[in-house]
């Protein structure tokens, strides 16, 4: 695993192998994605309705739904998205992660397609997907715009990608650096690096140079007092996008 | 017996009032919920006249009535219009009148029957719950992903989550290891129905004597409904009485103000207990209504903070499943136990505020029928807020608490 290619950072993905019998803990390490997962999981599901179309019932609005997730981790979006009726394809180069989100999948009866790969391995594949997430991702690779590209390059026709990050602001580091790694004590020092956050116009100009227009864009701000994130306007910490690839032209003809 | 287990969202176990309560709750969303009674519902429904009531607060109504219960029970309730008060014998009588809050009705006051009735008819009239009444549990195994039940008749039911709604006695909340604390009172509370000549306007009378305060609560037609808390050795006396001299010692404290008074149906003596649960919540299990806090088992004010909780947990169950998050992990027994625990002391400290204004210890029948309301009476500018606490408005409330549908 861990070429140090575009796509993956081999210190980056040790980070994350030593922290894989702690994914579920939601008093440990990563409780920050634990307390995001309600308000983000809505949002992707309320951008799916709007953008895809899904012909799932209620219980399973995402039926059918061809879903890649890059960076996985243990599972905390594969999980829900599989239980939500998608075909999740779930990948991280932790092959640690990879082997306890299959344990927790089969303990649970989840089909997750789960694979210890980086995104260039299915981008290699020409596989093509309605929705190719990568969640809390790009800040700890080596080259996000390759990154971004790569994202872009797995959403079908018609498609939706969406991101998420921290952005490069003096705030952003003081809440997402000084405050979640050394004062609130969530994340071991060092998660993250500030040097990497990416801004959303950034992000945005990337995905577009790949063919994809940006559908939505909403920040995500944490409450202490009630423990809870929920959508802001602003994105100047936290925040999400979606980007869409537009569907083929009908009419024309392949081949 | 049966070789598979049924799987659902949520087990429940303990089919009363607030057991039911939840499953119209979770299962009126569309999700799955299988619910354990240990006696049978025919036998409940048949059984001889009752007459215990529950005074249902405002907040509660408009929570039955997003359920769609509140139709089934309505035509069953008398709506308190006011609330009169006395220390002792002397008349320092204080009034509320209900229009001081928007014209609504303080509380209504139901028998527990028909409330019964009216959450059975919604729920089965559900296709998502499944009800197994006249069941015991034989064995509960709690796993990393699921609980599992078996029942005495050999049936297997398996769910992520478990509320335990069995009532302050809960005998699974000891299985699973989850202690509780007990303050005996040395009091016993009585209830009955009285039946009289006068009508009682919709007034809720409460008196305080020295051996006991005494509550009439006004029921449909010319009924009311008497909850009276006595020490255990009155009490231990009053048992003694046949109902022609209990009669004259209820008219005696309570004057003639109704006409001749006569009592209808069984009297109910309760132990006045309080019982705390240690914590909400456990491995993919959650206490729910008086298994988690017993705060009295008369009159039924309990059940009003069992629907909070109600509302809690199945706005808890139903957002998580909607977001295919599992409903019984660790992150959502949080959530419930930070909000419930925060609603539970407020009351608490409300009603301990009130408690040592008061020179005897009257805690529970207080927390019973929010009697410590009448010294409110005295701090003018909190008035409203107890009333609108009593009436069950005040707080961070659950959806469901707002009349909204989940």
């Amino acid at each position: 695993m861990a070429e140090a290619g575009g796509g993956t950072d081999a210190a980056e993905i040790g980070k994350f192998a030593g922290l894989a019998a702690d994914w579920w803990d939601p008093h440990g390490p990563m409780r920050p994605l634990h307390l995001m997962n309600p308000v983000r999981i809505a949002w992707i599901r309320e951008q799916v309705a709007r953008h895809l179309a899904p012909a799932g019932d209620g219980r399973r609005p995402l039926a059918g739904l061809r879903v890649l997730d890059i960076g996985c981790g243990g599972g905390l979006l594969a999980e829900p998205l599989a239980r939500l009726g998608a075909r999740v394809t779930a990948i991280d180069p932790a092959e640690e992660n990879i082997l306890r989100a299959r344990q927790r999948a089969e303990a649970q009866r989840l089909a997750i397609d789960y694979r210890p790969a980086a995104a260039e391995e299915i981008a290699a594949e020409a596989a093509a997907f309605d929705l190719v997430l990568a969640l809390e991702v790009i800040e700890h690779v080596p080259d996000p715009s390759r990154f971004a590209g790569l994202v872009a390059g797995l959403v079908a026709p018609g498609g939706l990608a969406v991101m998420s990050t921290v952005s490069r602001t003096v705030r952003a580091f003081a809440l997402a650096v000084v405050g979640a790694e050394y004062l609130l004590g969530w994340l071991p020092p060092g998660t993250h690096d500030w040097r990497r956050f990416v801004r959303p116009a950034e992000l945005a100009g990337w995905l577009r140079g790949h063919g994809l227009a940006i559908v939505a864009l909403t920040g995500l701000a944490y409450e202490p007092a009630f423990e809870r994130f929920r959508l802001v306007r602003d994105p100047g910490v936290n925040y999400l996008l979606a980007a869409r690839r537009p569907p083929a032209p009908s009419g024309v003809e392949l081949g | 017996m049966s070789a598979r287990p049924s799987t659902g969202d949520l087990l429940v176990l303990g089919g009363g009032l607030t057991g039911l309560a939840l499953a119209a709750a979770v299962g009126g969303a569309g999700w799955e919920v299988l619910v354990v009674e240990r006696d049978s519902y025919g036998r409940m429904l048949d059984a001889p006249y009752d007459g215990r009531v529950t005074a249902v607060a405002r907040g509660s109504k408009l929570l039955l009535e997003a359920l769609g219960v509140w139709p089934g029970i309505l035509p069953h309730a008398e709506p308190i219009r006011g609330i009169e008060v006395a220390e002792g014998g002397v008349p320092v009588e204080v009034r509320y009148d209900s229009l001081e809050i928007d014209g609504e009705p303080l509380g209504w006051i139901v028998e527990n029957r028909r409330i019964r009735e009216a959450l059975l008819a919604r729920v089965r009239r559900l296709a998502t719950v499944r009800l197994h009444d006249g069941e015991a549990v034989r064995d509960i195994r709690r796993e990393e992903f699921m609980v599992r039940l078996r029942l005495a008749s050999g049936r297997r039911l398996a769910a992520p989550l478990l509320a335990v709604c069995e009532g302050r006695l809960s005998a699974t909340r000891g299985r699973l290891g989850i202690g509780a604390r007990r303050w005996a009172y040395g009091q016993t509370g009585i209830v009955c129905t009285l039946v009289h000549e006068r009508p009682h306007r919709g007034i809720a009378v409460e008196r305080f004597f020295p051996d006991g305060p005494f509550a009439v609560l006004p029921m449909q037609g010319r009924r009311s409904s008497i909850v009276w808390a006595l020490e255990d050795e009155l009490a231990a006396q009053m048992r003694g009485l046949g109902d022609g001299a209990f009669a004259a010692e209820v008219a005696e404290r309570f004057g003639d103000r109704l006409g001749a008074l006569r009592l209808e149906g069984p009297r109910w003596y309760y132990p006045l207990v309080l019982v705390w649960s240690e914590r909400y919540t456990d491995w993919r299990v959650a206490l729910v209504g008086d298994a988690a806090r017993g705060i009295h088992p008369i009159s039924g004010q309990g059940w009003n903070l069992a629907l909070r909780d109600v509302a809690a947990v199945a706005e808890t169950v139903v957002e998580r499943l909607r977001l295919g998050l599992d409903p019984g992990e660790p992150a959502a027994l949080e959530s419930y136990e930070a909000w419930r625990r925060f609603d539970s002391l407020a009351l608490v400290a409300i009603t301990d505020g009130i408690n040592r204004l008061f020179a005897n210890d009257l805690l529970p029948l207080k927390l019973a029928r929010n009697i410590g309301l009448a010294l409110v009476e005295r701090l003018p500018p909190a008035k409203r807020f107890f009333m609108r606490h009593a009436m069950g408005m005040v707080g961070d409330l659950p959806r469901l608490m707002r009349g909204e549908p989940l």
